[in-house]
Order: C-alpha cells, then sequence, then structure tokens
C-alpha cells in the first residue's frame, strides 16, 4: 500500500499535472489551433495516475477516447501530445492521429482509439503475445462503461480467461456515453464487476476518485494477476467534470442532474487528496501553490513548442499507410 | 523464382496447406487462428494435421467471435508475432469489420510507421450446392475499398502457394481471398519455399484480338473460354489480377492499347466493383477512347439465391464469357449451346458433392 510519504506527494503532483494539462487545453481550445475533438479527463486523473503508478515503464497500456491522462501518466511525451493536438509534424502521430490516437512506444503508451470496445481485444492479443513470448510484460486496458456494452468485452474477457493471460481490464465508470445515462442503456441488476467474473475473470468494484484507494486496489489485481497468471478486471466509479467532447461545460444542455454533477464537483479527485494531505500534515496550502506555479510554468513551454512546430507538409500525406 | 520444369501437381488446398507448412518452418513468430484450425476436416484440408507438426502453442481452435479474435491477431502482431486468421466463409469476417478497417488498416498511419500489422486474414469464397445469400458473396471490392489493406486473389496452386508466402512475410494486413471452388484445382507446385509478389498481374494466355481481365474463379473460366475462342480466329489475352490492391494496371492498358477490346469478368458483383474499378482506370489513362470497346460482366445483381433453377442464372460462365466476346469482336454464331456443356452452375467438378 501507499506507505511511502514521497509517492504519496507524487500521486497527488502527478493529477495535478494531468488537470494543468487539461485546463490549458480547454483554455487554449478557442484559440482554434488545437483543430482535433478533444475528451478531456477533468474529473478522472485519480484512475489513471492510481494504475499506472504500479506499472513499469516496459509494461503496457491501451486507452480509448479519453486517453489523455493515460497517456501522461504512463510517463508519455508532454511535448509531443501537445504538438499531436495542434497538427505538428513534432506529434507522436506526426498529426495524423491527433488526440485520439496518443501513442509513445518509448512509455510503454501502444495505442488509443475512439472506438468504442476497439482496443479491448487488441490489448488482449497483445496481452497474448507476452504470453506466447515468455516475456513478463504486464497489459492494462482502460475503457467506459459503454465499452462493456459491446460484444467485443465479453468476447475479449473470455479469451483473456480462458489462455490465462496477464491482462488488467480497467472500466472507469462515470455513468455516461456521451449524453445517456447508464440507466438508459443498462439494466440496473446488470454489474460490470460481476459480468467479468461469469466470464472467469477476477473483479472488484470500487470508488474511482480516491487516487490511494484506485492505487491500492490496482496493486492488489496485479499481485493476483502475477500470482496466478489471470486476468483481473477493477471497475472504478468516477466522474467526467466537463463536456463530453470539447473544452467546456455542457450541464446547459439539462442531461446530467445538477444535484448530480454537484456532487461529484466535491468528489473532485485532487481536492479529495490535497484536503486528505493537508490534513495529514503532509502538505501546505503554501505548496500546493507552488506545484501549481511550477506545473504551469513547466507545461506551458509545450504549448509554446507545438505552436512553434511545422505542419507536415505534402509529402507525407501517403507516407505510412503501409508499412 | 523455382525452378521451370516442374513436375508434381498438388491441389489448391495443398498449396495452401504447404505455404502455411513452410512459413511456420520457417518463422517461429507465424500462428494460425481459426475456427475449426485443428479439426479433423482442417478447413478443406489446408490446415490438416498442422496441429501435430507444430502443437497447440501456434495452432489455434478459437471461440465463435470473429471480431475479439481479429482484434487480438492484431494485438498479436503488435508483439511481433504473425497470426494466420482464417474464415471458412467471407460472411463471418463482417463480424470483424470494425477490427479490419478501423483498426488493422489504420494503424501504421495513426502511428506515423512506429506500429505495423502483420495479420494474414484468409476468406473463403463459397458458391454452388445451395450455399445461399450468405455463404456465396465475393465481397473482395469491399476490402479493395480500403488504403491499408492489401487484397489478393490467387487462381491458380502455385499462385495461392507463393502468395501466401509473400502475404505471411508482409509487413501489413493482407486480405488473402480463396474461392472455395478452387480448392479441387490441381496446378504444378514446387516443392519449396518460393514467393510470389503481391501487387502483379499475369497473363495467362496471349493474344491481340481481345483484352480479357479477369480474377479468382473466373479467371479460370476465362483461360477455358480463351482456348475455345482460338476455333472462332479470336486470339483473347487473358489477364489475372491475383492482386486486387494494389492493383497492377499497366499490363492492362498496355493490353488493350493493343487489342482495342476490354471484357471484364468480374468475380463478384459489377456495381461499385473491381470491375468499376478497371473500367475507371482505363477512362482515366487512356487518351482515345473512341478506338476502344469496353464490356463487363459479372455476377447478377441481386442476393444469390440457395436453389440450384435460380442460383444458375446469377453466374458467369465459359458459355457467357464466349457470347460477350463474339458479340464485342462482332462475329456470327449459330448455336453455341454446345459450350454449355463446359458450364457449371451448381459444383466446380463432379467429384465436388458438398456440403459446403
Amino acid at each position: 500500500m501507499v506507505s511511502n510519504n514521497k509517492n504519496r506527494i507524487k500521486l497527488l503532483y502527478e493529477m495535478m499535472r494531468i488537470r494543468e494539462v487539461e485546463k490549458t487545453i480547454a483554455e487554449k481550445y478557442p484559440e482554434g489551433k488545437m483543430r482535433c475533438p478533444v475528451h478531456l479527463s477533468i474529473g478522472q486523473e485519480a484512475i489513471a495516475v492510481g494504475v499506472c503508478n504500479n506499472l513499469k515503464k516496459k509494461d503496457q497500456i491501451l486507452s480509448a477516447h479519453r486517453s489523455h491522462a493515460h497517456y501522461l501518466a504512463k510517463g508519455g511525451n508532454l511535448n509531443s501530445m501537445i504538438a499531436e493536438l495542434y497538427g505538428k509534424i513534432t506529434g507522436c502521430a506526426m498529426g495524423k492521429g491527433g488526440s485520439m490516437h496518443l501513442i509513445d512506444q518509448s512509455a510503454g503508451m501502444l495505442a488509443a482509439v475512439p472506438i468504442v470496445g476497439s482496443t479491448l481485444p487488441i490489448s488482449v492479443g497483445v496481452a497474448w503475445s507476452n504470453k506466447l513470448k515468455k516475456n513478463n510484460n504486464l497489459v492494462v486496458v482502460f475503457f467506459g462503461d459503454g465499452a462493456t456494452e459491446e460484444g467485443v468485452f465479453q468476447e475479449s474477457l473470455d479469451f483473456a480467461s480462458l489462455h490465462n493471460l496477464k491482462i488488467l481490464f480497467i472500466c472507469e465508470n462515470n455513468f455516461y456515453s456521451v449524453y445517456s445515462n447508464i440507466k438508459k442503456r443498462q439494466n440496473p441488476d446488470r454489474k460490470i464487476a460481476k459480468i467479468a467474473k461469469t466470464l472467469g475473470v477476477n473483479s472488484k468494484f470500487s470508488f474511482g476518485n480516491d487516487v490511494e484507494n484506485v492505487y491500492n486496489y490496482t496493486k492488489k489485481a496485479l499481485d493476483y494477476i502475477k500470482k496466478n497468471n489471470n486476468p483481473y478486471l477493477l471497475e472504478f466509479s468516477t466522474y467526467r467534470l466537463v463536456e463530453h467532447c470539447g473544452p467546456f461545460d455542457d450541464d446547459h444542455l439539462g442531461y446530467r442532474d445538477i444535484k448530480e454533477v454537484k456532487y461529484w464537483k466535491n468528489k473532485c479527485p485532487i481536492k479529495i487528496y490535497q484536503n486528505k494531505l493537508l490534513r495529514e500534515k503532509l502538505i501546505s496550502s503554501d505548496k500546493i501553490i507552488k506545484f501549481e506555479d511550477e506545473i504551469q510554468k513547466k507545461i506551458i513551454n509545450s504549448f509554446k513548442f507545438a505552436d512553434k512546430s511545422i505542419f507536415p507538409s505534402k509529402k507525407f500525406l501517403k507516407k505510412n499507410i503501409y508499412a | 523464382m523455382p525452378k521451370k520444369n516442374i513436375k508434381r501437381e498438388i491441389k489448391y488446398s495443398e498449396a495452401i496447406r504447404e505455404a502455411l507448412y513452410f512459413s511456420m518452418k520457417k518463422n517461429k513468430s507465424v500462428i494460425l487462428l481459426a475456427l475449426g484450425a485443428d479439426d479433423p476436416k482442417g478447413i478443406f484440408g489446408t490446415t490438416k494435421n498442422l496441429i501435430n507438426k507444430f502443437g497447440n502453442k501456434r495452432v489455434f481452435d478459437m471461440p465463435t467471435a470473429e471480431n475479439s479474435m481479429t482484434g487480438i491477431a492484431i494485438g498479436c502482431s503488435l508483439g511481433d508475432l504473425r497470426p494466420v486468421v482464417t474464415h471458412q466463409r467471407v460472411e463471418f469476417s463482417l463480424l470483424s469489420i470494425d477490427q479490419i478497417i478501423n483498426q488493422a488498416a489504420k494503424w501504421s498511419y495513426m502511428s506515423a510507421g512506429k506500429m505495423k500489422v502483420p495479420i494474414v486474414i484468409r476468406m473463403i469464397i463459397g458458391r454452388g450446392w445451395g450455399q445461399g445469400p450468405q455463404h456465396s458473396q465475393s465481397l473482395e471490392s469491399l476490402f479493395s475499398n480500403i488504403p491499408g489493406l492489401k487484397v489478393v486473389c490467387p487462381s491458380t496452386p502455385f499462385d495461392a502457394k507463393g502468395m501466401l508466402i509473400s502475404s505471411i512475410e508482409d509487413n501489413n494486413p493482407v486480405i488473402f481471398f480463396e474461392h472455395r471452388w478452387l480448392h479441387g484445382y490441381f496446378g504444378k507446385v514446387p516443392h519449396n519455399y518460393y514467393k510470389v509478389p503481391i501487387g502483379k498481374s499475369k497473363i495467362i494466355h496471349r493474344g491481340n484480338d481481345i483484352t480479357i481481365v479477369s480474377s479468382s474463379y473466373m479467371s479460370i473460366e476465362s483461360l477455358k473460354t480463351a482456348k475455345i475462342l482460338k476455333s472462332f480466329n479470336v486470339n483473347a489475352e487473358v489477364i489475372d489480377l491475383r492482386s486486387l490492391r494494389p492493383l497492377d494496371v499497366n499490363p492492362i492498358l498496355s493490353s488493350v492499347k493493343k487489342t482495342k477490346n476490354l471484357l471484364v469478368v468480374d468475380n463478384g458483383w459489377m456495381k461499385y466493383g473491381i470491375s468499376s474499378e478497371i473500367i475507371a482506370s482505363i477512362v482515366d489513362n487512356i487518351k482515345n477512347l473512341s478506338k476502344i470497346t469496353i464490356k463487363r460482366i459479372g455476377i447478377s445483381d441481386n442476393p444469390i439465391p440457395s436453389t440450384r433453377s435460380l442460383a444458375k442464372h446469377c453466374y458467369q460462365d465459359i458459355y457467357s464469357i464466349l457470347k460477350a466476346v463474339l458479340k464485342m469482336k462482332n462475329i456470327k454464331y449459330s448455336n453455341l449451346n454446345a459450350y454449355k456443356i463446359y458450364s457449371a452452375t451448381d459444383v466446380p467438378d463432379k467429384d465436388f458433392t458438398g456440403p459446403f
């Protein structure tokens, strides 16, 4: 469990860093220079940070459309990420992928894709190749509650348990698929973690906005995976605090109950953890402000880097269609 | 390339099996995934006994879950394995169209070349014996439409072996079409490991009077027709496409410039099909079209019914190819009924007794 105070400060710092990056994207988005859909992770940082702090560099993660936090938490290069959003040649995919296709192999970030559920089987395939090639890499795949409605969710879990693969499935249940509440999509008796169990994948459900809780559950799950050579699924509840796609709030649309939004704003993972560490006197308010300034100074350079970088020239259009 | 004087003749299905065998023997990264990959029939004989040679760590039966299995194959290929997935009918692959089109075809591009997806997906096209609407579609054009995929459809045992080996060695997703009626065809095939390049068509009959372009099973029918056409004093040049993406357009252009006549015999439906693409390439590339006669024939524009009494009206065959050519060349004929005996509408040969 997280016993080391240095690590606890690190968890907070990383969440704050992701939040600042996302806030800066939101702030600068109206400039019209990041011309691609962005699905911000604001409100869901604890899961990315809590999970990825259990992983080694060589471990592999795959994500979906809301992938910024995963990319950063796994150690993805910030300059390459922001440049990708700007569509510049210095982007992690030379601007060919955009926000929904972040990749940094050196950090073990294999891919992100916006087709819901699509990386589930691919991540299982990566885990299978690890098994067939007898390396001990772990694979983690992040997906949402919507992805569990895809048939491929069941197919992928079945195969992972059948072949005893070392893969951790992380379901970030934020209760919404775009604007559709989970109550409109799933029977209330249909529990994601339970479905996993019936498919032979051990699982747990827990609160996802407490970063230490996420860290501890992940640690236990990974221990189980390594010990038993079996997959595991963790379902974490969480909440998206800004609009589904884009830099603003979308609460004026009325698809979310105001009380519900308010409740979850109070459950902001950063606020929760800052308060906890303040209470325990592990950090001071001044230190938090200092962190914010420090982070802001650091990340602003990435935006400058992206802005100054050049666009790929036409000759790159036909490149890489084939390997 | 192999030596010329090959004596051994084997079936197309055996040629496929040899390609798999040699590829697996040469490269330990090659694995097979298919429903029935290890069953006693071994997918029309194409994977027979490979489980005994290579074991259950390389030959996998799979869950009936085409979508995830294709994704899993993609994931494996990211981990430097070379999976070969097989669908006993192309229609089953439609359950995995997201993984094929959105994922496999895009990963190289969307990662700016950092990722590659070296997978082969074998798709078997059915025909006859009442296969019906969902077991007899020729969907080559559907996949050929997608940049990032390669699509091949060899018509001879020699090409089947050489092109499957090339497909497995290729670093891209390759859709490998096998026509079920070709599985029983014999042809000369060398024993060794050899490659036939992807993206090259082949002139399988030379002539100056008309160019017939075809692919897969219809190339066999076109070749047979070309031989008959000699008795009508028509020397047809038959081009077997072999590869649909990339499409080898130049030999077609050269041939058409020479013969001034083009008949495309589509192995599938014509509308929005391979024949559309070939004729568009002619229009795009040949300036003076006024002296060139162009025609296409293909499967009739409807789902294929099961009953042979209706299915027989759907397909092109020697008789219809012959009729089309003679009409284009303005050659009078009295009665072609004698050539109907060559035409098989329900079974490829008398040995075929189903069930699929």
